[in-house]
């Protein structure tokens, strides 16, 4: 059979140029520096049911939070189709569940067929959010474009795939009330959603065309997964498969409290401690790369962070709630995770391509992220507060401030007036340490 | 004079006491002129209910918060290194703050560091002291005013303490009214981050302008605070909008303090 060796020519090579795809972005994850998020198991399996099984955070945002749900379960629940498809496509089958299952896959697929319209209706909201209604968080700069395109293609992409499952479906429901299906039976296959559908629009139709248009649907549907699928390392819309990991290996401390650094810790021990065994610290190895402080560029980072970058949907959740962005300052934190996920992009492609000491002359900071952006950020927590998938920009941004302050002593004038009066006044102001407690006997 | 009472330290260990909590006054407590009354306000609070409590005086220094938030880990790590060999040398136990940064950096990151205390917020503390049953306030002056409360970023995002400030200040028997971004999606003041020390970057509008629009939009006669930034901030905010006849910024503590005649 022909159709069965394309489909699963199509299916391996699908399959095959997909894994290929996600290897090259984990080699790009891989960049980042290592950091231990294997601790509290449980809660970090509780957390990625609640926030990406589960979509705790969507509904923050009640409206969009709703209407991406059911895009959400129509994709799950279309997956159980996509076994059947699978089957059909290999064996040359059809409808391969339907004669044992009976009741049950009637109803199966008048759910998945209820979810896609649901789908639908969401995806003409969406489509509508992103195009006429001019909502702020998509206008913003970072979002012209490609980011721009790319939210529409999946919409678009999103809108073919219904279509063919009810093209596929409707048509079938049709050719079965005539007894022309490959099915046996007679009446209705009883879809909640075709078998009223079919009739209203294929029922004018010869035989054969319905016959040829079913084989249109059929193929377009599986054309239309493996379409998406591969799409998906290119795109945003990573994030459907992204937000698990990326759920899973967040932040569990409080959002105030900042990373530890322990280089500095050691180095401010031997320092202080009088009686520190300054040998104690082994000599660097010869040809060691020189430890470096905070982060210039995105292998500074840890991967936690540049997974969070590959996570993120772009959805501007984080800018919109950003103090800094709304008060018309350069900061944008949606741009921070764009801006490493570029960058890494970028380096880890030329990284692959010339060997593992490539060297653009680029880096995160200057050639991506100003530090204007950065001096912007008030450390509020609010963009981490709003992300629907659990990303830190905030950490990003103070690991990039960390590596101005410590590597280049570059800080506004007022921030290195600050960290002088702290060193020499024990406080940020210029006072006298020894009027620390002058309140007391003050009126 | 005043008429307060803050043994140091330095004092208790002399007389071979101990007290049952530290407060540690922060340096916009200790040298910031309207935070200052912010300090007091809360010592007499404490002298009130008979709280035994001590301060470092000219031992305390900054937490190093700022420095961290700015980027230098190095002094960070020094300021803490240092405070927590005063706070271990006294075998300090238990603190209490005013000041949401330093409450976090006390509590969240001096441990990474070798100094773990159990570190509470003053209106943690007042709350405890009202649940006790030691501390009681009718709402005097308070009573049917209609007050907003902003959340300071460090104890309501960062330490997910939303309630007990709310708490204390019901007890004033006030009309409490939030403003339409409020607990977690409470907008920041403009301070944080070192922000406190440095002018803004350019933008359109001041944070502080932004954030003293929401709570004016709810028509208060006061907005209650819970760290001295966020007030500093607040209170110019209300200046910029020429409202500083009409609203009042307070600290819970110094309302608290008020209510109960101190
Ligand atoms: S932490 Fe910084 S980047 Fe995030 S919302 Fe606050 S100001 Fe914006
Ligand atoms: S970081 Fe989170 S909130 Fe911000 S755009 Fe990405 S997914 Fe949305």
């Amino acid at each position: 059979m022909v159709s069965n060796i394309i489909f699963l020519l199509l299916t391996l090579g699908a399959g095959i140029f997909f894994a290929l795809n996600i290897r090259k972005i984990i080699q790009k994850i891989k960049l980042g520096k290592s950091v231990d998020r294997t601790d509290q198991k449980k809660l970090r399996w509780k957390t990625m049911a609640k926030v990406a099984m589960g979509q705790s955070k969507m509904t923050r945002k009640p409206i969009a939070g709703t209407f991406h749900i059911f895009i959400y379960l129509a994709f799950v629940i279309t997956q159980i189709e996509l076994i059947e498809i699978l089957v059909d496509g290999i064996f040359g089958t059809h409808r391969f569940f339907q004669p044992s299952l009976g009741g049950l896959y009637v109803l199966s697929i008048s759910i998945i067929e209820i979810l896609s319209v649901l789908a639908l209706i969401a995806t003409f909201v969406f489509l509508a959010r992103r195009n006429l209604l001019k909502i702020p968080r998509f206008q913003m700069p970072e979002m012209k474009g490609w980011p721009k395109l790319d939210g529409n293609i999946i919409l678009y992409m999103e809108f073919v795939l219904v279509m063919c499952i009810f093209t596929m479906n409707g048509t079938d429901e049709v050719l079965f009330a005539r007894g022309e299906s490959h099915l046996a039976g007679e009446g209705s296959l009883g879809f909640a959603v075709s078998s009223w559908f079919g009739p209203m629009v294929f029922g004018g139709m010869e035989t054969s065309t319905l016959h040829i248009l079913e084989r249109v649907g059929w193929w377009g549907h599986i054309i239309m997964v493996f379409s998406f699928l591969n799409y998906l390392p290119f795109s945003k819309h990573l994030h459907i498969l992204l937000a698990f990991p990326n759920t899973f290996f967040s932040k569990l401390t409080p959002m105030g409290k900042m990373t530890n650094m322990e280089s500095v810790t050691k180095e401010v021990k031997l320092m202080l401690d009088p009686a520190a065994d300054p040998f104690a610290a082994p000599a660097p190895e010869e040809g060691a790369v020189p430890q470096r402080f905070g982060a210039k560029d995105v292998n500074d980072l840890s991967w936690v962070n540049i997974l969070n970058a590959y996570t993120c949907t772009e959805c501007g959740r984080c800018s919109e709630a950003c103090p800094a962005n709304t008060t018309g300052k350069l900061l944008s934190p949606r741009k921070i995770m764009m801006d490493v996920r570029d960058r890494a992009e970028e380096l880890g492609e030329g990284i692959r391509k010339n060997g593992a000491d490539y060297n653009d002359g680029k880096s995160l900071l200057g050639d991506y992220i100003t530090e204007e952006e950065l001096w912007a950020c008030t450390s509020c927590n609010a963009c981490v507060q709003e992300c629907p998938v659990l990303i830190d920009p905030l950490e990003i941004i103070l690991d990039l401030r960390r590596f101005l302050v410590m590597e280049e002593s570059k800080m506004p004038a007022e921030l290195a007036t600050m960290n002088t009066n702290i060193e020499n006044n024990q406080a940020p102001w210029q006072f006298s340490p020894t009027d620390r407690l002058n309140w007391k006997d003050e009126a | 004079m005043s008429n307060i009472k803050v043994p140091t330290m330095a004092e208790m260990m002399a007389a071979g006491e101990k007290p049952d909590v530290l407060f540690w006054v922060g340096c916009a407590g200790s040298f910031d002129d309207r935070a200052k009354k912010i300090t007091k306000a809360f010592v007499k609070l404490l002298n009130h209910c008979n709280v035994k409590f001590a301060v470092l005086g000219t031992e305390e220094s900054c937490t190093g918060d700022p420095a961290r938030r700015a980027g230098n880990e190095f002094l960070f790590q020094m300021q803490a290194m240092m405070n927590i060999q005063v706070l271990d040398g006294y075998e300090i136990n238990k603190i209490v703050t005013a000041c949401p940064h330093c409450f976090n950096t006390l509590k969240n990151e001096y441990p990474d560091l070798g100094g773990n205390y159990e570190v509470v917020h003053h209106t943690q503390l007042l709350e405890q002291l009202f649940n006790d049953g030691i501390l009681k306030v009718e709402g005097g002056s308070f009573k049917g005013k209609k007050i907003t409360f902003h959340d300071p970023c460090y104890l309501g995002r960062g330490n997910g303490e939303y309630e007990a400030p709310r708490m204390v200040l019901e007890k004033l028997d006030a009309e409490l009214v939030e403003m339409k971004r409020c607990k977690s999606k409470g907008l920041c003041c403009g301070a944080g981050g070192a922000q406190m020390f440095k002018e803004a970057e350019k933008g359109n509008k001041e944070i502080n302008v932004e954030r003293t629009g929401d709570a004016l939009a709810t028509n208060p006669n006061i907005i209650a605070t819970g760290c001295p930034f966020c007030n500093t901030m607040m209170t110019d905010g209300v200046k910029s909008f020429n409202k500083e006849e009409e609203v009042e910024v307070m600290d819970i503590a110094e309302m608290i303090a008020n209510a109960a005649d101190l």
